[in-house]
């Protein structure tokens, strides 16, 4: 096959790919309106997905903090501006190390866990199980998880970069000695919440769509094999992260989000 | 197909045509399950046994022909109507497909809990009733992986009759059971069947079980379906059919001889019975 049909193939595969997709998300938008509401399934969905993942969301944003915080107080210094550090300390994780960060991080270890989970569930014949109970699994099963992945991405978000000020804190003010007072009027003079806070938000819930679309399509369409549930897991990480990626730059450039 | 059977017929085939990937499996089969009897399906690995159970329920669709389920095409229905042709099926799938995430007692009561009004006490009754009534009273706090194959497969049994089903499919509940417990699954299926009147039709391999309890046995061969009771399938000349049954009952069987010579030695052996 010469490298043009290649290119050819694989972009009609994606498109292919992109159609499955979207008759998903279809279908979960349908069966999120239909009765009953899942909402016990959705609460343990909640605390897989976002009271298993504090501790590494916690840890990675307080060390995530403490090296940028180093870093820009490092750089700043050079021009005399190290008063400066908490805002850029601020604004860099508020806008976009933040949700990208603990999309990336959520999707190693929830979107995975997710995916393999559904996988696992075809792959031994559960999801046909329910069908056969006349249960759609679409309400039963992917239902509650995509909505746990919707909504704790924001606020995991939010605990990344709470974390991730902290840590940037210890560094910039305990071990550089910076004025405590500096830091914090430097971050608070520079974070606006309209423009900041709310665009961190609309990031977040645009990547917890993402990762909660894309795990959960992964796992719900792989194949009923072991090699199916790897797949489904790898494709997963790899699939939402790029589109986290993508998706950021085009938020940023093109609607400055 | 038996023509005299067709009216009772709970389940029919009729001319399905189903290939998977690049692989034929039914090339115009048709048969049918003869409502309120035992029937059993048998065939090599590979014949389509489970695919055959598939189409009934409705997770598979054929590429031609038309499955009937208690007097509806089922081959054509969207997923929602299916769900209400389902309600009159109960399935136990050859793993059992409990969901390992639930408790058994959940898994019995899942059913229950979805489809019909009934309050916990009354749900927390059946449950056990049925539970009991597979000979696992005192498990229901368990989860699907403490158990072995043949508890789970007896849970998973309890799960799919707990809706009192219409209709219930067994795909091979006897692969990988000691004898005991082969014994003890056959005895609640024919147990259930004649007491409630189900049309059940069990998937298998095992030979010696499926002419105990078999009111009637569709073998599959070569994407087709070769029809009749028990005794019909003894007599039975295609060397095909004879094959099967001297690998599974006859201790002297030897692959090596000719399909041939073990017809001809088959028939004097049975026509000297």
């Amino acid at each position: 096959m010469s490298s043009i049909q290649t290119l050819g193939f694989r972009t009609l595969l994606l498109v292919v790919h992109l159609g499955r997709l979207g008759v998903f998300v279809g279908r979960l938008a349908r069966a999120s309106l239909a009765p009953p509401s899942r909402i016990r399934r959705f609460v343990a969905e909640v605390f897989d997905v976002g009271v298993l993942s504090l501790p590494i969301v916690c840890l990675s944003g307080a060390t995530v903090g403490a090296v940028l915080g180093f870093q820009s107080y490092v750089a700043l210094a050079r021009f005399g501006a190290e008063g400066s550090v908490g805002a850029v300390v601020g604004l860099a994780l508020i806008r976009e190390f933040g949700p990208v960060l603990t999309a990336l991080l959520v999707t190693g270890r929830a979107g995975s866990a997710v995916a393999a989970e559904i996988a696992s569930m075809v792959q031994t014949g559960q999801i046909d199980g329910l069908r056969m109970m006349s249960i759609d699994p679409m309400h039963f099963v992917v239902m509650p998880k995509a909505w746990a992945m919707l909504f704790t991405l924001p606020l995991l978000s939010a605990l990344f970069i709470v974390f991730a000020i902290a840590g940037g804190y210890g560094v910039v003010v305990h071990l550089l000695g910076l004025d405590p007072g500096t830091y914090l009027t430097s971050l608070e003079d520079s974070v606006d919440f309209h423009d900041d806070v709310m665009q961190s938000l609309t990031k977040a819930l645009v990547f917890g769509t993402l990762m909660a679309s894309i795990s959960t399509y992964r796992g719900y369409t792989s194949e009923p094999t072991s090699a199916g549930v790897s797949a489904a897991t790898t494709g997963t990480v790899v699939t939402a992260s790029v589109a986290v990626l993508l998706f950021d730059y085009a938020l940023t450039t093109l609607w400055g989000v | 197909m038996d023509e005299s059977l067709r009216a009772e017929f709970h389940i029919a085939f009729d001319g399905v045509q189903l290939s998977l990937g690049r692989r034929s499996v039914f090339r115009g089969l048709s048969c049918g399950f003869v409502r309120g009897q035992v029937t059993v399906v048998l065939g090599g690995s590979g014949a389509g046994k489970s695919t055959l159970l598939r189409l009934i329920g409705g997770l598979l669709r054929p590429d031609a022909g038309t499955v009937r389920v208690a007097g509806q095409e089922v081959s054509r229905l969207p997923e929602r109507e299916l769900y209400r042709v389902r309600e009159r099926i109960g399935m136990l799938f050859q793993g059992g497909a409990l969901l390992d995430s639930m408790t058994i007692f959940d898994n019995v009561a899942l059913p229950l809990r979805e489809h019909t009004d009934r309050s916990p006490d009354e749900i927390a009754a059946e449950v056990n009733r049925r539970l009991a009534d597979v000979g696992l009273p005192e498990i229901g706090d368990l989860f699907p992986r403490h158990l072995s194959g043949g508890m789970s497969r007896r849970a998973a049994l309890a799960r799919s009759v707990v809706m009192d089903p219409e209709i219930v499919l067994c795909d091979e509940p006897f692969s990988g059971l000691d004898p005991l417990n082969v014994r003890r699954i056959e005895a609640l299926l024919v147990d259930l069947s004649r007491r409630r009147g189900l049309t059940l039709v069990v998937t298998s391999h095992h030979l010696a079980s499926s002419l105990r309890m078999a009111d009637r046995i569709v073998f599959l061969v070569d994407g087709h379906a070769v029809s009749g009771t028990p005794q019909d399938l003894l007599r039975n000349e295609d060397r095909r059919i004879v094959d099967f049954l001297a690998a599974e009952s006859d201790p002297s069987f030897d692959v090596a001889r000719s399909a041939d010579e073990r017809a001809a030695h088959g028939a004097a052996g049975r026509a000297g019975a």
